[in-house]
């Protein structure tokens, strides 16, 4: 293990100890923001993946959020399943939906692409809002044999639900700063500095774009699962709502810096200080935040950690890669 | 009787739809560029002429001297010293600057006007209607596609028989080459971002004389306009008119079904085309 990946590893492992221990020092709410947080952390990593550094500019995954959403409630209600083992389902039907989704949108060019995701994750939407069995447009909440076996007491049910969102968060970025350090990282990589320079080393372009679609839609409806673990209860407004699956998630990005895992981390430290600090003003911590990511795509394109890369040459998650003799 | 019904409101509510898909086909034949917010742009012409109306009490049509000089100003505006400097390989900043936009607009038009739902009384126009055979159509849908129908004449002729139309065709073309022949493309871009708006304007007094709108109103009609956009064929003036009344009789006859299969008849034939022709039915573009 060379010095920079054992300091990574030591630096997660710390921050994953910190995060697990909270329940013994964090009240009832900093936990409940903390595991959001974690939670928009996950979303923000993967759709990093999927805009930053494979070019896919979807503004449809909250098709896939609320995706995991249903199936959770589905499993449990329809099929008698416990919870967590709606995760894996929720997992290969976000991914079958992709792959569909991905024959049909990956014909469109560039910017209609990204309005074609939008187009899926309505459609997906009515289709959930259409069903009665489903709840229909009022949603269906989890009823409370299913809730009691998460566990018995209210207090040691956040407690998992909390330490789901935080394995949840660290394990995204952990995995994804794995996989960016791969052979297929490598192929990413490429792939956001220089299409076509990747294409003419080797790089299959269309094969690795399906495949980051996939399983990034895969692992978000994972993340939409434990989310309304917590909430309880799925409603197609609540479960497919662009504006807190995939408008935050894209501010966070952009601001943070896109192209950049740790501008994931960044920028949900920035949202959710705006977001709490503003909360008395209702939406006007949206337009701030739009603004802000308007200026920040203009001028510096690499968001907040782009210029402390470039002006302070710091890196938390090192994935550059030397040339050795 | 019913689906003749349905079928020809469905033909007259395409005129709409192509009105929205107009501005957007508009501004990415010339340069490529998706206006995000593009719907969210209607609205808030919707929103600047109910505003006109009560200040000033001019008549909802006649408020557009008002409507469309101010919208293609800001268009102008908003091309020349926000969008011109994301243009470039990259397609993720345009993209992301006018998502950006669209939220700002209706979060600001919710802090403004709340989420009452508001519409343009337009007076005897909008119950007055004509009697074809059997059926009877409303003489305000009639006129929304008579509109939409002279706009795309407007725009053909204003792309393929005038200088500007050239200037156009050259940038859309290549820009490279353009700018060395003397083409000044960043003020051609922001021309043809203003003519959009000037048709998002007309489609956004028209959409708030139909039909309630209210601050979140825009990425339904940004939606509308880009299938109408592919299901017509991308870089045809006329195609998006046919993609808009495939569009809107899909969304009339899936609402004779159930009001949920209204909107998801549109997406459905949306997907079907985009399976079997995706370049649309009468592409022009490469």
């Amino acid at each position: 293990m060379s010095n920079t990946t054992l300091r990574v590893v030591l630096g997660l492992t710390v921050a994953a100890l910190i995060l697990a221990t909270a329940p013994l020092w964090a009240g009832r709410a900093d936990l409940r923001l903390i595991g959001e947080m974690m939670s928009y952390l996950a979303l923000a990593v993967l759709w990093n993946l999927l805009a930053g550094y494979a070019g896919l500019m979807s503004v449809g995954q909250h098709a896939f959020v609320g995706l995991g959403g249903y199936v959770l409630v589905i499993g449990t209600v329809s099929m008698g399943l416990p919870p967590l083992a709606t995760l894996p389902i929720a997992f290969v039907v976000a991914g079958l939906a992709a792959a569909a989704f991905a024959l049909l949108l990956f014909r469109l060019v560039g910017a209609y692409f990204a309005i074609g995701t939008w187009v899926a994750a309505e459609s997906v939407a009515l289709v959930f809002a259409g069903v009665p069995a489903w709840g229909g447009g009022a949603g269906i909440s989890l009823p409370a044999d299913v809730v009691r076996s998460i566990a018995e007491t209210r207090e040691m049910r956040e407690f998992v639900v909390y330490w789901l969102l935080c394995g949840l968060g660290i394990g995204t970025l952990s995995a994804a700063y794995t996989l960016i350090r791969s052979k297929p990282g490598l192929a990413l990589m490429a792939l956001r500095d220089n299409p076509t320079a990747a294409v003419s080393v080797g790089v299959n372009i269309s094969r690795i774009r399906f495949w980051t679609y996939v399983m990034v839609a895969a692992l978000t409806s994972v993340v939409g699962a434990i989310i309304f673990l917590q909430k309880l209860r799925v409603s197609p407004q609540a479960a497919f709502s662009l504006q807190d699956w995939t408008v935050a998630v894209i501010f966070i990005v952009v601001i943070g810096g896109i192209g950049r895992l740790e501008g994931a981390i960044v920028g949900t430290a920035v949202y959710f200080l705006l977001r709490e600090t503003l909360s008395g003003y209702g939406v006007f911590y949206l337009i701030v935040l739009g603004v802000v990511a308007i200026l920040v795509v203009s001028f510096s394109g690499r968001g907040i950690w782009g210029l402390v890369e470039r002006h302070l040459g710091w890196s938390l998650l090192p994935t550059g890669r030397r040339m050795s003799a | 009787m019913a689906y003749v019904d349905a079928i020809t409101q469905g033909i007259l509510l395409g005129g709409l739809y192509a009105l929205f898909a107009a501005g957007l086909s508009l501004i990415f034949g010339v340069m490529r560029l998706v206006n995000i917010a593009h719907g969210d742009f209607i609205v808030l012409g919707a929103y600047i002429a109910l505003v006109t109306v009560q200040t000033t009490g001019l008549h909802p049509f006649l408020s557009l001297i008002v409507v469309v000089p101010l919208m293609a100003g800001l268009g102008y505006a908003i091309q020349r010293w926000l969008l011109n400097r994301t243009l470039g390989p990259n397609l993720l900043p345009p993209i992301l600057v006018t998502f950006g936009l669209a939220v700002v607009i209706e979060n600001s038009l919710l802090m403004l006007f709340s989420t009452d739902n508001r519409r343009l009384a337009v007076g005897a126009i909008e119950t007055a209607s004509l009697s074809l055979g059997p059926i009877s159509v409303g003489w305000l849908p009639v006129s929304t596609f008579l509109v939409a129908v002279a706009l795309i004449a407007g725009l053909e002729l204003l792309f393929y028989r005038t200088a500007m139309g050239r200037a156009f065709r050259a940038t859309s073309d290549d820009s490279e080459i353009a700018r060395a022949m003397g083409v000044n493309t960043r003020h051609v871009h922001s021309i043809a971002m203003a003519i959009s708006f000037s048709v998002i304007a007309i489609a956004g007094v028209l959409l708030a004389a139909r039909s309630n709108f209210d601050p979140f109103s825009g990425p339904a009609r940004l939606i509308f306009g880009f299938e109408a956009v592919i299901i017509g064929g991308l870089g045809s003036l006329w195609g998006t008119l046919a993609g808009g009344i495939v569009l809107g009789v899909a969304q009339a006859l899936g609402a004779q079904i159930s009001p949920q299969m209204q909107f998801l008849a549109g997406h459905l034939v949306f997907f079907l085309i985009l399976a079997v022709r995706p370049r649309g039915l009468f592409p022009r573009m490469d």
